[in-house]
């Protein structure tokens, strides 16, 4: 292995990214051809990954790191081994027609070149999920595809509809990638690895750890989140509030397969138990059978087509749980199947919205005269769909019906499921291959026109190729199945699928049964759909509307902690501010006990009893002044004279700067005071003026407590020793407090100086801020109270 | 306080108080000062200059906003510590170039744009919050 084919995996993970950085600039160089030319990158991408074929069918892995933040054993590595090539090469071989899809689907939208952006960062983001080892690495990427992904959903951002369902897409899956980061952390601590090839090296430790069930809790409630498993399904439908291109893309190769991906990479690592095998197959079972009874339910193309999507994921995660080689086999074949079909479907539902101006079942019919390509491609890839030999989706449903059909009762129940499910996901397929095209031509928004050949490149080229790949079995054993197989199983894997029809073999029955079944749905379609209406209405409640709930909960929720805590009124926040302190400043020292005996006096000069004189007439005057100016000029009489202490003490540095502080104390109070109007004269009554005497003696004795304790144990000088010896070698400085701030401990500075700066501006901002509207508010509060 | 005495004697007040400042911010590092005492002493000489001429006769002087000028100052900080990476030590370490100027040693170090950024953000942004509050309402 050369060192350029090591760093290439880390260019696949970041090169998207950098030409996102490019892409507007693209757009306008190359115009209409933009989308071509873009999709050099993905293609390019799909180019080296065909190079690694030949050394991932010997089975062995092409590994790279970089070290990024290695006091903590943070790299950013990535490697490739079957599983990740096959994820690769669908996100990339799919993204380059999805790029080529793009540039002709939104010909003329102004924002097309943000679009192309992000859609290369998305793409980025994926493959370095897939091609990452280390786990932190796969936790940023991850929840990099959540980000891209909401500004995907909610490219359209003039609709309300589009914001709710970008901002549920990020709640729902960010969330996910919070557990997920939790249960990788959980991991590392139990394996002692944070690679994944680390991990699967300790396969079986995991499983044996007290911590198990925590950690696969959180990694499968990242990974269904991700991959919409009920009951965290509902923003995937609502996605489809994208425009098409990615719908296409998420859907078939991205975004929804991130969380199989996670649960095929974590199977050696969490899988083989209990848990694992009843919490997958319960949740992708439910999940199958409800996104497909939902999906023959609804009436529009995209919408019938995600929630096949949601039956697919469910399928694939229920075959992962159950976790037979079969079982495994088969979810690798139908991951494919399902993006190439699946990509092609959401492509074509595109182009006939594009023709036609609608994408309502009910209204589409007699479009094969007008749109003859994408009939064509519709049936090919409804082939697929629906598992009819020669497609590879007949291979996938063969595999799973053959890992079903080899033990007893469970594994029947669980056939049942599968063939129920597949039927139904059959009949969406017949039906957009068949209800659009044939009939009699119907009125439509517009006239009904072929798509360009942007449009059509791409499903065309992903239904053909789900169709004729079922011909080349052998090199799809040798070359996907044996070394992904390897991966999720962590054992050698020898597949030998073959494309056969062998009547004593019961999983051809299983297929027969599915078609009929189908085609009986497909026949009554219209009762079935109404029938499971009527069910969906007598349920009344989905989980978007509980999503909404909990949404709306936290945000009144919100608004009542603010409402109490923020209630606007100054005197309350400086009064509660204080009481804290002081309770902050008491409790540790009454709870530990370390309140401090009360100190000898000390021997002072005079002038140092001068100094002290000098502070208490300050202080009494503040307290006796009549005028708020008197009090505020003696404020600083007593700061002045805390300076000279300091002076007197040795500490010159200090004194400087606190003379200086308690000069712009008193200049700037003194003007807070002219400027917000305040009375001359303090009109606090006696009882109001005991209440904050209290807290501020509380605060004062507070202060002096910590102090003397602080002073009671013994200075530790060795940092000073330290600064002493070194600040005038290493740091030619001899005033140590200005090396401390400007050398030794610049960081520090640098960040207290970034406070100041923001401090200003968000001082200014206020004053300005009160200039103008909140006083004219103010003032019309004022005029209705009146 | 806007008599006649205050507003003649103002100016000439604050131009030596800048003076000062810069004094004591360059004195810093080897005797009292640094950049933050110099700029508090920088910023109390806007103020008196804002309450003995105005605000809009201050802003004039300075040219730019002072908050410009605070921004400028952490810009400045930050970048000292840059220069550090170009010479392949960590982030803000300081380094020193020593010139021997007729006889008499002319110290330059990143140290030194360190502190007069942390100048720059004092008189800034202090500045600012003494000129906003001595405007009246409605200005800025």
């Amino acid at each position: 292995m050369g060192p350029s084919l090591d760093i290439s995996i880390a260019l696949i993970a970041v090169a998207p990214f950098l030409v996102a950085a490019l892409a507007p600039w693209v757009k306008s160089f190359a115009g209409g051809l933009a989308g071509w030319v873009l999709a050099i990158v993905p293609a390019a991408i799909f180019i080296s990954f065909v190079g690694f074929i030949p050394t991932i069918t010997d089975l062995s892995v092409i590994r790279v790191g970089l070290d990024w933040i290695p006091s903590y054993g943070i790299s950013f590595s990535f490697f490739v081994d079957g599983l990740s090539l096959v994820f690769g090469l669908l996100i990339s071989g799919i993204g380059t027609f999805i790029v080529i899809y793009s540039g002709a689907y939104l010909a003329g939208h102004p924002h097309q070149g943000r679009f192309f952006s992000y859609m290369l960062m998305f793409m980025g983001s994926m493959l370095g999920l897939v091609l990452a080892d280390n786990v932190f690495t796969l936790f940023v990427f991850w929840e990099l595809t959540s980000i891209t992904s909401f500004l995907l959903i909610g490219f359209d951002h003039t609709r309300q509809a589009a914001r709710r369902a970008a901002i549920q897409a990020l709640v729902v899956t960010g969330g996910g990638g919070l557990a997920l980061l939790a249960g990788l952390i959980l991991l590392t601590l139990i394996t002692g690895q944070n690679s994944l090839t680390g991990m699967l090296t300790t396969a079986g430790v995991v499983q044996q750890s007290p911590l198990y069930f925590a950690a696969l809790g959180l990694v499968l409630a990242g990974a269904f989140a991700k991959s919409a498993q009920v009951p965290l399904h509902f923003w995937l439908p609502n996605a489809m509030e994208a425009p098409t291109p990615v719908s296409a893309y998420l859907h078939s190769a991205t975004m929804v397969k991130a969380g199989v991906y996670l649960l095929a990479r974590m199977n050696p690592v969490l899988g083989g138990t209990d848990q694992w095998f009843w919490i997958l197959t319960v949740v992708g079972g439910v999940t199958l059978l409800m996104g497909a009874a939902l999906a023959v339910r609804q009436t529009d193309l995209k919408q019938m087509l995600a929630y096949t999507t949601l039956g697919s994921l469910g399928l694939l995660v229920l075959l992962i749980g159950f976790g037979t080689k079969e079982a495994i086999l088969g979810a690798i074949l139908y991951l494919c199947a399902h993006s190439l079909f699946k990509g092609a479907m959401f492509m074509i539902a595109g182009v006939i919205d594009h023709g036609t101006g609608t994408r309502d079942i009910r209204i589409l019919s007699g479009l094969r005269e007008a749109m003859p390509v994408t009939f064509i491609a519709a049936v090919l890839a409804a082939i697929s769909m629906a598992g009819f030999p020669i497609a590879i989706g007949f291979l996938a449903k063969e595999e799973m019906y053959l890992a079903m059909t080899q033990g007893l009762w469970p594994d029947l129940l669980f056939l049942a499921v599968l063939i129920l499910g597949n039927a139904m996901m059959m009949v969406v397929g017949l039906i957009i291959a068949f209800k659009p095209f044939l009939g009699p031509v119907a009125d439509t928004p517009h006239a009904p026109h072929e798509g360009s050949l942007g449009l059509l490149v791409g499903p065309v080229v992903l239904a053909v190729l789900g169709v004729v790949a079922g011909l080349f079995t052998p090199w799809i054993n040798a070359s996907v199945l044996n070394p992904t197989g390897s991966s999720i199983y962590n054992n050698l894997v020898d597949a030998s699928i073959y494309l056969g029809f062998d009547l004593a073999n019961p999983a051809v029955w299983a297929s027969i049964a599915t078609w009929v079944l189908g085609a009986v749905m497909f026949w009554k379609a219209d009762q079935v759909r109404n029938g499971l209406r009527r069910t969906g209405e007598a349920i009344g409640w989905t989980f978007d509307q509980g999503f909404d709930a909990a949404m709306f909960g936290a945000i009144r929720l919100a608004h009542r902690i603010t409402g109490a805590l923020h209630h606007g009124r100054l005197e309350w926040y400086i009064l509660l501010f204080f009481v804290l302190l002081a309770a902050a400043l008491f409790v540790p020292l009454i709870m530990t006990s370390s309140l401090p005996p009360v100190p000898d006096m000390p021997i002072l000069n005079f002038y140092e009893w001068g100094a002290i004189g000098i502070a208490a007439i300050g202080l009494a005057t503040v307290l006796l002044a009549r005028t708020r100016l008197t009090a505020i000029a003696a404020l600083g009489i007593q700061g002045f004279a805390v300076a000279l202490i300091f002076m007197l003490f040795g500490a010159p540095d200090l004194s400087f700067t606190q003379f200086m502080v308690e000069t712009l104390t008193v200049i700037i109070l003194a003007l807070v005071m002219t400027r917000l109007h305040l009375d001359q004269v303090d009109h606090r009554d006696l009882e109001t003026a005991l209440r904050d005497g209290a807290v501020a003696l509380a605060v004062g004795a507070g202060i002096m407590m910590v102090l003397l304790v602080v002073l009671q144990t013994e200075l530790d000088l060795s940092l000073t020793e330290l600064f002493r010896q070194t600040s005038v070698p290493i740091a030619h400085g001899r005033n140590i407090v200005n090396v401390i701030l400007v050398d030794y401990r610049a960081i520090d500075t640098l960040g207290e100086i970034s406070v100041v700066m923001a401090a200003g501006l968000a001082i200014l901002a206020l004053i300005r801020l009160r200039a103008s509207p909140l006083a004219t508010a103010r003032k019309q509060q004022k005029g209705r109270a009146a | 306080m806007n008599t006649v005495i205050f507003r003649t004697a103002a100016p000439i007040l604050a131009a030596l108080m800048l003076v000062f400042s810069v004094f004591v911010l360059l004195r810093g590092h080897n005797e009292p000062g640094g950049g933050f005492i110099g700029g508090l002493i920088g910023a109390s000489a806007l103020a008196i200059y804002g309450i003995a001429m105005g605000v809009e006769e201050t802003r004039k002087a300075l040219k730019v906003h002072p908050i410009t000028l605070a921004g400028f100052g952490v810009v400045m900080a930050a970048i000292s510590g840059f220069i550090s990476l170009a010479f392949d030590v960590p982030f803000l370490t300081g380094l020193w170039w020593i010139f021997d100027f007729d006889g008499s040693e002319v110290a330059l170090s990143t140290p030194l744009i360190f502190d007069l950024g942390v100048y720059a953000v004092v008189v800034g942004a202090v500045g600012t919050i003494a000129l906003a509050l001595e405007a009246d309402e409605g200005g800025d």
